[in-house]
């Protein structure tokens, strides 16, 4: 019996997220200052993105001494997904400073979890086998859980539950998502005896039915993570009852993580018309439920339901439209960051989304924040200025039309002119003008302004806002940079 | 010369890129400075003619349907076969003249004149984002790229029409951009179906070429004829064109008139005709009918208007009818009665719907009933009104002439029973056209004086801004070769491809 040689160049990013977690946890318990706490973090994440670049593509680690099959394996799509999860848990982390500031979440606690979080993101990305998947997502999603409900109340303040059900609803759902895709992992493996990717294959013979139910069980697992319709139903009442920036990571790393896990089984084995069932689906509802909502962050739900759909779509394809699928990911993902940036921006810290009406005239009262929002709004749209999205949507179209399934291209769309709906509807209610009211009012404007106070974006969120937008416009017209590092 | 085709997209993108940065309090400075860089735009757009050499290409051994005059090829995304290809020929040349210069008037009259709504400032700003879409729609020899520049124009449109429009605007503004959203993700299937089954997208490459099988072309030219069918828009696909151009602002109606619906069309000859022709010729029987049918409605619908700007508005649905019967006989006469229509329909109604602003803004009604006697109160207003409108009636010697008589003439060329039929219905359609638009003279013109509110005088201002379309109007009615002169070669390799 040999001992696994371990590449351990290939594991610094893992090294680097796990030891962001372990150091940010002893910062706590040493220095105990907010600052510092929020700092270590911060720098563990951008070490993570350092490592993942060196790291790049290089050959699999803990791989079986007998074959080519590794449990962790370095491809350039890893190594992007890595440097999204680590920039992604830096941005959540500088959009949550306000409210850490106001003391709603333990300091130490939130950024532990987050750097678990990210930690379990890193190991998704890299994973070579169904097990280590499985335990990836896990991590990513566990510390989740907590940090949905993590919510303290300032002495005078209501408490409210909204926080702690959605937490348990998250919680629930997710069980049994994961003890669904387990049970999938499980009938496959005795049906073939494969865990790790390059060894999956069709089952053949008497087990074949059992191998065919094992993939259907683990893309149904995996698509509760992905909140793809019809299993969606947890999502937009956890986003609503989370914390804001919550939320932006839950709709941003955690779909992320999920796209990547069901990738991961799509484009090896066969399950091409549940997949494009599901786009189908996902797409078409997301979209005309998103048409009804009120609510800011619901609508932000409904709307990355749909969006999930349209990733879908390509992986229907198989392997042939990974890359689509990871390059509209990305896209969505700095697009619906700057989304919520912008929301977290234009909110007191703490509080929720808010009514959609309530963002009335925001546009004319902070300009640049309404301007990021009209570009994240037309980019998830898919128009220009949102040129990123537009790139988007070229290329899931382009992949689908490539790979003779015409129809889906075609409902993917139909779709996107179903989602301009909503989407102009809350950029035009943000330039819109002061409401009318029953009264006569001398200034509309000035009593607009003196309800809607201007709030200042403190130094990290507008930090983080100006990078994403900088990061959304550079994708936008440099799309050629992300393809070529996912290749 | 690249230099003038890069600057043509360039200045106008800067431009708006400056205005945002404006303090909202130098409004005025704002809307000068817009306008300055609108004007500066039609520099390179004067120099582009320079760059044309096609004296020896015509009889090279290559005979390409597109010979860009000037030429800017760069690799941008390369996964998705697209390439930042731009370039301009006798086809896009007239058009984009008109867009240069329509955006300078419009911003002048903006500089006089700011509809209630917004700032002026945006508005500018707005009207040169709209001017970079639009160039680059014309500009563009790449389809994805086609297929960029022409979503670009989409959310700007929406917030000309939302910000400063009339009553209900943000139900005409809705319906606008989600109609042509509509036509557009059509454009992109049918643009993703012919690059994916060429692997390139290159226009120059594409046009006139074999490579395209029978059925791709079908399919992808069906895509096509109806994404620019809404944009055009060519009936029954038409019905977001009155309510828009109603409760648009002025300026945003002549843009939307002027060039905007240009697009639609230029893009159903370079593309539908030019990557396309296999398709283009299976469909030039159901395209021609519906080219008659949308004469027809246009005229009859707009015989019972009732209101200025939304009869107008109908009777661009007529005038592209004939621009689309000159595409779908598929022939030389045809296409360059479509290309002079086009540019014609530009001219004369860009300024209906400036002259129908000035109306509207003054008397605080569009109602036809209430409007009266104008020939009294502003005698030179009268006149310019009435100009237009015999212009728009296709009076022979001015612009909207020559069109529309040989959309007629290249449909009864095709022969047949059903082009002649065609022939005979556009004709009386035509006719139509002289009876709505001398029933707008007579109601609006004479009639009983109505007692106004504010003087009626036309300002300098509106001279300004007018007076380049009347002239324009009457060169081209003399001199129809002023638009056509560049046109002969790449009309005749395009109807050659057809065979």
């Amino acid at each position: 019996m040999r001992a696994q040689a371990v590449d351990h160049l290939s594991l610094l990013p893992l090294y680097a997220a796990a030891g962001a977690a372990v150091l940010v946890l002893l910062a706590d318990l040493l220095i105990a200052r907010r600052t510092a706490t929020i700092a270590t973090l911060a720098a563990g994440g951008l070490a993570t993105v350092v490592c993942a670049i060196v790291t790049g593509d290089r050959a699999g680690t803990f791989c079986d001494p007998n074959g080519s099959a590794c449990s962790w394996v370095p491809t350039p799509l890893a190594a992007t997904a890595a440097v999204v999860f680590a920039l992604l848990t830096v941005g959540v982390l500088a959009l949550s400073t306000p409210s850490l500031r106001l003391g709603t979440a333990p300091v130490g606690e939130f950024c532990f979890l987050l750097a678990a979080s990210m930690t379990g993101g890193v190991v998704v990305a890299y994973a070579g086998d169904l097990i280590t998947l499985i335990v990836g997502l896990e991590t990513l999603t566990l510390p989740l859980y907590l940090l949905v409900g993590l919510r303290r109340f300032a002495p005078g303040e209501r408490v409210s539950t909204s926080g702690a059900s959605a937490s348990v609803t998250f919680f629930l759902i997710s069980v049994i998502s994961t003890a669904i895709a387990l049970l999938g992992a499980a009938l496959n493996y005795a049906a073939t005896g494969a865990l790790h990717f390059d060894r999956l294959i069709e089952g053949t013979g008497l087990t074949a039915p059992v191998a065919t139910a094992g993939v259907a069980l683990m893309v149904i697992g995996l698509a509760f993570k992905v909140a793809a319709v019809p299993l969606h139903a947890w999502a937009p009442p956890t986003y609503e009852g989370s914390p804001l920036p919550v939320a932006a990571y839950l709709s941003t790393a955690s779909k992320l993580g999920g796209v990547l896990a069901l990738a991961a089984i799509v484009t090896r084995l066969e399950a091409a018309t549940l997949t494009a069932f599901l786009a189908l689906l996902t797409m078409t509802v997301g979209n005309l439920v998103a048409l009804r909502q009120t609510r800011m962050v619901r609508l932000l739900a409904w709307s990355s339901i749909a969006q999930a759909g349209y990733i879908l779509a390509p992986l229907a394809l198989g392997a042939d439209g990974l890359e689509a699928a990871a390059a509209y990911t990305v896209f969505f993902v700095v697009l619906e960051f700057i989304a919520f940036g912008v929301v977290v921006a234009l909110r007191p810290p703490g509080a929720n989304g808010g009514d959609i009406a309530s963002y009335r005239g925001a546009a004319r009262r902070s300009p640049w924040l309404g301007a990021a929002l009209v570009l994240s709004l037309a980019g998830l749209a898919g128009l220009p200025p949102g040129l990123a999205g537009l790139f988007a949507k070229v290329t899931i179209v382009d992949a689908l039309i490539e790979g003779d399934q015409t129809w889906l291209a075609v409902v993917v769309a139909v779709n996107a002119v179903i989602a301009l709906a909503y989407y102009v509807r809350v950029a035009a209610l943000l330039y819109a003008g002061p409401p009318r009211i029953g009264i006569a009012v001398a200034d509309p404007n000035l009593l607009e302004s003196a309800l809607n106070p201007r709030r200042p974006v403190t130094r990290a969120v507008a930090a983080a806002l100006i990078t994403a937008t900088a990061a959304a416009v550079v994708l936008g017209f440099a799309p050629q940079i992300l393809f070529d590092a996912l290749s | 010369m690249t230099v003038a085709l890069l600057a043509v997209l360039l200045i106008p993108a800067v431009g708006a890129g400056v205005l945002a940065l404006f303090p909202a309090r130098l409004d005025r400075t704002a809307r000068l400075v817009g306008t300055i860089f609108a004007a500066v735009t039609l520099i390179p757009i004067a120099v582009l003619p320079f760059g044309r050499d096609d004296g020896w290409s015509v009889l090279s051994a290559h005979p390409l349907a597109v010979l860009p005059w000037v030429d800017l090829d760069v690799a941008w995304v390369p996964a998705l076969h697209l390439n930042f290809h731009l370039g301009v020929d006798g086809v896009s040349y007239p058009l984009v003249v008109l867009t240069g210069l329509l955006t300078v008037l419009c911003c002048a009259y903006t500089m006089w004149r700011v509809p209630t709504g917004g700032s002026g400032r945006t508005l500018v700003a707005l009207l040169l984002v709209l001017e970079v879409g639009i160039l680059g729609t014309f500009l563009a020899l790449d389809l994805i790229l086609f297929f960029l520049f022409f979503e670009v124009v989409l959310l700007p449109m929406y917030a000309v029409i939302a910000g400063w429009g009339g009553e209900d605007k943000r139900r005409a503004a809705r319906k606008f951009v989600l109609y042509t959203l509509f036509g557009s993700v059509l454009l992109l299937l049918g643009v993703i179906t012919v690059t994916a089954a060429a692997g390139t997208g290159d226009l120059v490459q594409l046009t006139g070429s074999t490579e395209l099988s029978r059925g791709t072309q079908y399919a992808a030219f069906a895509l096509f004829a109806i994404a620019f069918a809404v944009k055009a828009p060519l009936w029954p696909l038409h019905t977001w064109l009155p309510d828009a151009h109603t409760q648009a602002p002025t300026v945003g109606s002549v843009i939307l008139a002027g060039v905007l619906l240009k697009m639609g069309t230029y893009g159903l000859i370079r593309i539908g005709v030019g990557v396309t022709p296999l398709g283009a010729e299976w469909a030039a029987p159901l395209l021609g009918i519906l080219a008659a049918a949308a004469i027809l409605a246009g005229a009859l619908i707009c015989l019972r208007q009732t209101e200025l700007k939304r009869l107008i508005a109908y009777s661009s649905v007529g005038h592209m009818g004939f621009v689309l019967l000159g595409i779908a006989t598929l022939s030389a006469t045809g296409l360059q009665a479509a290309l002079l229509g086009n540019v014609a329909h530009g001219l004369i109604t860009g300024l209906l719907f400036f002259l129908a602003g000035t109306i509207k803004d003054r008397a605080h009604t569009g109602e036809l009933a209430e409007l009266g006697g104008l020939r009294e109160t502003a005698p030179r207003l009268a006149g310019l009104l009435g100009f237009a409108a015999i212009a728009s009636l296709g009076l022979p010697g001015l612009a909207g002439f020559w069109g529309e008589a040989f959309a007629v003439v290249a449909a009864v060329q095709r022969g047949g029973g059903l082009w002649l039929t065609l022939a005979v219905l556009a004709a009386i359609g035509g006719a139509l056209t002289a009876a709505y638009f001398l029933r707008l003279l007579r109601k609006v013109t004479h009639g009983p004086a109505v007692a106004v509110a504010e003087p009626y005088a036309i300002t300098r201002t509106e001279w300004l801004a007018w007076s380049p379309l009347v002239l324009l109007t009457l060169a081209v009615g003399v001199a129809p070769s002023l638009v056509l002169a560049a046109t002969s070669f790449p009309v005749r390799a395009l109807t050659e491809a057809l065979r």
